[in-house]
């Protein structure tokens, strides 16, 4: 369970090459071994979404995923999104709208609703609010990310016309 | 005047940025040099002696720098937890403070109590030796419902605390409200179980202590509202460290709602364990110990019975509460279901007689104490509750009963017969305003709606008050408080113009960098983006007592109100200097300093170049612009409001559908609307959680915790909630120079009444919450039973 095995992966676009315990989190792994510490632990049981990053394009929970399990994937976290840019209107719609308060879900929050509007690029607010429903918010009452969330989409659709 | 940047605009919260990119700095991610990590062993039994504890196995294990034990704490003597408000008894007894220690000595009281802290290399080598530790346990029968530990023959969860009794506090007038009753023409009565609730902030406690023996120094990071409490707490009482060889730093904080207003075992181990190892210790909560160990909230027990006249009007309320303060007393506890709540028991009704009693009682289960509303939700609930089901004994509206029993608008200030002066408010106002956000006279045409499809329309209301500020010193000391509730603000201009607030009010997502600023924007007419609001660090803020009890607005930016009139003063001396005219002769708005009657000025900006570089300044002022304030409010503040609730019910599932919310509150003055709003939307979501879904259970048996995961414990997810309807209401509070009432608790405390008296509008029976289906779906079926 303890003897380190050699996990090769890319994080955010850059080659990552590290020995790690089997049991080591990939949640744990992006912060204290690439100190990427935007990726949040709430739970550690998989339910309230703040460790939420992208693994080959998908969402992921951080917590119920092994590091050794990403040999060979693509893992994206917040700070690679705000690096390319890919998160930058619904970040700015965020603030628009208020849509955090105490930040701790909100890089998950950003990178669940980066998937759906990659899935669904015109979603109702019920969509969105079901597609939300894997990560806990206890600040906001959700309205707010509801909010800038439709808002980015109406502009992504206006934009593409 | 308002700009863009000043009161009463919204303003973009200055904090979001790090939020969103990943750069906030919350605890876990701080680490510090040579670090260790700390692992608690917890109990896993409610009640139980220990008889041994044998840590030879785990001391061997790899990594294992040391293991403390309730023993080595007590022999280093470290004091234990306190609570600091005061409460006597009706028989005149101050109430019962058990040892709390942070590491328990010879009997655990809780699931979870701390039973070893294990110290390691790392965290995994930490827990991995934890297990290894060897607990001999004498387990004891337990008792974990407050109304069960005051019945007789209950298990005695404190050798010291006969009948588990922590205090018997009474307030009102019994004779009165006895008369009031003998000459009812009605009496209502109501008997509610108001549940327990884990607060559950999504960023889970943490601690890192940290030791610089060169000068003798203990720094303490903690996921904290009021590092300064901390502080005071932990110098003053435990003895970690004098007050200046401790600093106590908060940084970003993901999320309170009251449970991190308490200075915990944890943290107290950790700043006592790296003095003693000369070495950084760690420790983060799981989310299973938050569950454990975070103080929990609400847990009341209380039948309420209310006295009316023939044509509805109030005379009289009696009120019994038997209040389940956990194993320990947490930090401000005692408080929670006394003075926060049967003074709040005349809500908004001119009600003359009021008489609350209320039992405190010790269980084996984890210390409750405040958490978002705190002790004003349970009298809400209570006084809202009671009031719907008068409406419909007596066959009034509800809507109608309300109003016959309001403080009129005009009334102010008012005394209530529970000690309270109401400062300023118009209740019916909000209660109107709410009625048309909700569309109240549509309300028959959408239940028959519903009815076609066969499903139970229902619409219930909640007129709320709430005591926010929690002050002045003086009259919160003459309660009990162990300390003054004054809030503290540092207004430091820089010679290039730009400010720093140090403010000790926490922020933890309430937006103070941005509110704030915006205080100094309007006042100082300093742009927004040249002023830092810094909190949360002993070593940088003077004082401060910290944020809870919708304070920091009311109190904190009344400091800095008070800071910034000083820099006004000061800066008028050296504008009249700078422009060779008398300081009396100078006028002030919006960081322009005037010649009255000339079109002489000079700006802000100049004022505090001149005072950082004083070749040309009046001989007998002091250099520098740097002021700083301390504020005692003269009151509490009042806000209120009236939410409203519109549900259906699924009479087959259970279901309820929250359809619509309509909320009017009135918070007096509002400085940034669209954290305002966040505010209520949050509270209000944090109330529908208590009224549908969220539940600690003990079993009754075993004391385990059986709610203690997000499997078993249910928050409202973003597809349970609606979208809110919200207005503000206005009378500027007159207790405090920013005429503001505090807004972050108002939602939670509002909205379980409302969503439960809606649920009973609906299928026309009462139940307690959480009103989950399975329960929803027996009234429903009982009631249709019933009706046929």
């Amino acid at each position: 369970m303890t003897a380190p095995i050699i996990v090769t992966l890319t994080v955010n676009g850059e080659p990552v090459n590290r020995a790690v315990e089997p049991r080591l989190t990939l949640a744990d792994f992006l912060r204290d071994e690439l100190g990427l510490k935007g990726t949040h632990v709430g739970c550690e049981h998989g339910v309230c979404g703040a460790c939420t990053v992208h693994l080959n394009g998908a969402t992921v929970r951080g917590c119920l995923t092994f590091a050794v399990q990403c040999e060979g994937a693509e893992v994206e976290t917040v700070e690679g999104g705000t690096d390319s840019g890919r998160l930058k209107d619904l970040q700015d719609e965020f603030v628009a709208r208020n849509a955090l308060q105490c930040g701790y879900c909100t890089p998950g929050m950003l990178l669940s609703a980066a998937e759906l509007l990659e899935q669904n690029p015109a979603p109702s607010r019920d969509e969105i609010r079901e597609h939300l429903s894997g990560n806990y918010c206890r600040c906001t009452g959700y309205q707010a990310i509801v909010d800038a969330i439709e808002t980015t989409a109406r502009k992504r659709v206006e934009l593409e016309r | 005047m308002t700009s863009e940047t000043g009161v009463g605009a919204s303003v973009k919260r200055k904090e979001d940025k790090r939020f969103l990119t990943g750069k906030g700095r919350y605890l876990d991610d701080i680490n510090r040099p040579g670090q260790a990590y700390g692992a608690f062993l917890r109990s896993p039994h409610a009640f139980a002696k220990i008889k041994s504890i044998d840590t030879a196995a785990a001391s061997a294990a790899p990594g294992v720098v040391a293991i403390y034990t309730g023993a080595d704490v007590a022999a280093d003597g470290v004091g234990g937890l306190i609570c600091g408000w005061a409460i006597t008894s009706k028989d005149g007894e101050p109430h019962k403070a058990p040892a709390h220690p942070a590491i328990a000595v010879d009997t655990v009281r809780h699931v979870g109590d701390q039973v070893a802290f294990v110290i390691a290399d790392t965290l995994a080598q930490a827990k991995d030796a934890a297990e290894l530790i060897e607990v001999d346990y004498e387990e004891m029968t337990p008792v974990v419902d407050g109304a069960a530990a005051v019945a007789a023959g209950a298990p005695q969860v404190h050798d010291d605390v006969p009948g588990n009794l922590c205090y018997d506090w009474e307030l009102g007038d019994q004779a009165a409200v006895d008369a009031a009753f003998a000459s009812a023409a009605h009496v209502t009565t109501l008997d509610i179980y108001n549940n327990r609730l884990v607060p559950n902030a999504m960023e889970p406690r943490a601690a890192i202590g940290d030791y610089d023996s060169g000068n003798d120094e203990i720094l303490l990071y903690t996921t904290s509202q009021n590092p300064h409490v901390a502080r005071l707490v932990l110098s003053a009482f435990v003895g970690i460290a004098p007050e200046h060889k401790l600093r106590v730093i908060a940084p970003d904080v993901g999320g309170g709602f009251g449970s991190k207003i308490f200075i915990y075992a944890e943290e107290t181990i950790c700043a006592w364990a790296a003095k003693k190892l000369d070495r950084a210790v760690k420790w983060t909560a799981e989310r299973s110990e938050s569950f454990l160990s975070d103080a929990h909230g609400r847990d009341h027990h209380t039948t309420a019975e209310l006295a009316m006249d023939a044509n509805g009007k109030f005379l009289g309320l009696r009120v019994n509460t038997i209040a389940n303060m956990g194993a320990y007393l947490s930090t401000f506890a005692t408080s929670v279901p006394s003075y926060l709540y049967a003074t709040l028991l005349a809500g908004q009704y001119t009600t003359p007689a009021i008489y609350a009693n209320v039992k405190a009682v010790f269980t084996n289960t984890a210390p409750v104490d405040a958490y978002r509303g705190a002790g004003r939700p349970e009298a809400t609930y209570v006084v809202e509750r009671i009031v719907e089901r008068a409406a419909r004994d007596l066959g009034i509206s509800p809507v109608e009963l309300r109003k016959r029993n309001f403080i009129a608008p005009d009334a102010y200030p008012y005394e209530t017969p529970v000690i309270m002066t109401y400062d300023s408010g118009n209740y019916p106002l909000n209660l109107d305003t709410a009625l048309k956000l909700i569309d109240y006279d549509g309300f028959a045409a959408r239940r028959a709606e519903s009815e076609s499809r066969g499903k139970k329309r229902g619409i219930g209301l909640s007129s709320f008050i709430e005591a926010c500020g929690i002050a002045p010193s003086a009259a919160v000391g003459s309660l009990g408080a162990g300390v003054g509730l004054w809030e503290s603000a540092q207004v430091r201009f820089n010679p290039t113009g730009g400010v720093t607030v140090f403010t000790g009010s926490h922020s933890h997502g309430q937006g103070h960098e941005t509110t704030f600023a915006q205080l100094i924007s309007e006042h100082l007419g300093v742009p927004i983006e040249n002023v830092e609001v810094s909190h949360g660090d002993t070593g940088k803020v003077p004082f401060g007592m910290g944020t809870y009890g919708s304070r920091s607005l009311a109190v904190g930016g009344s400091a800095i109100m008070r800071a910034v009139d000083k820099i006004v003063e000061k800066g008028k001396k050296v504008a009249a200097h700078l422009m060779e005219a008398s300081a009396e002769d100078i006028e002030h708005a919006n960081g322009v300093f005037k010649v009255a009657g000339t079109d002489k000025q000079v700006t802000m900006a100049e004022v505090a170049f001149a005072a950082y570089v004083p070749h040309n300044y009046p001989p007998d002022l002091e250099p520098g612009m740097d002021e700083t304030a301390f504020y005692d409010p003269t009151n509490f503040t009042f806000p209120a409001g009236t939410h409203i609730a519109e549900v259906e019910v699924d009479p087959d599932t259970g279901a309820v559908e929250v359809v619509d919310w309509a909320a009017s509150d009135d918070f007096g003055n509002v400085i940034n609307p669209m954290i305002v709003e966040g505010q209520i939307h949050g509270g209000v979501a944090q109330g529908i959680g208590q009224a549908l879904l969220e539940n600690a259970v003990y079993d009754p048996d075993t004391g385990q915790l059986l709610s203690g995961s997000y499997m078993d414990y249910t928050m409202p997810r973003a597809d349970d909630l609606p979208s809110f309807k919200i207005e503000t209401t206005n009378t500027p509070c007159p207790g405090n120079p920013l005429g503001v009432k505090g807004c972050g608790e108002a939602g939670a405390i509002a909205a379980p009444a409302a969503l439960m008296n809606a649920i009973t509008d609906a299928i026309g029976v009462e139940i307690d919450m959480p009103a989950t289906r399975e329960k929803v779906w027996r009234a429903a079926q009982s009631a249709q039973q019933a009706a046929e």
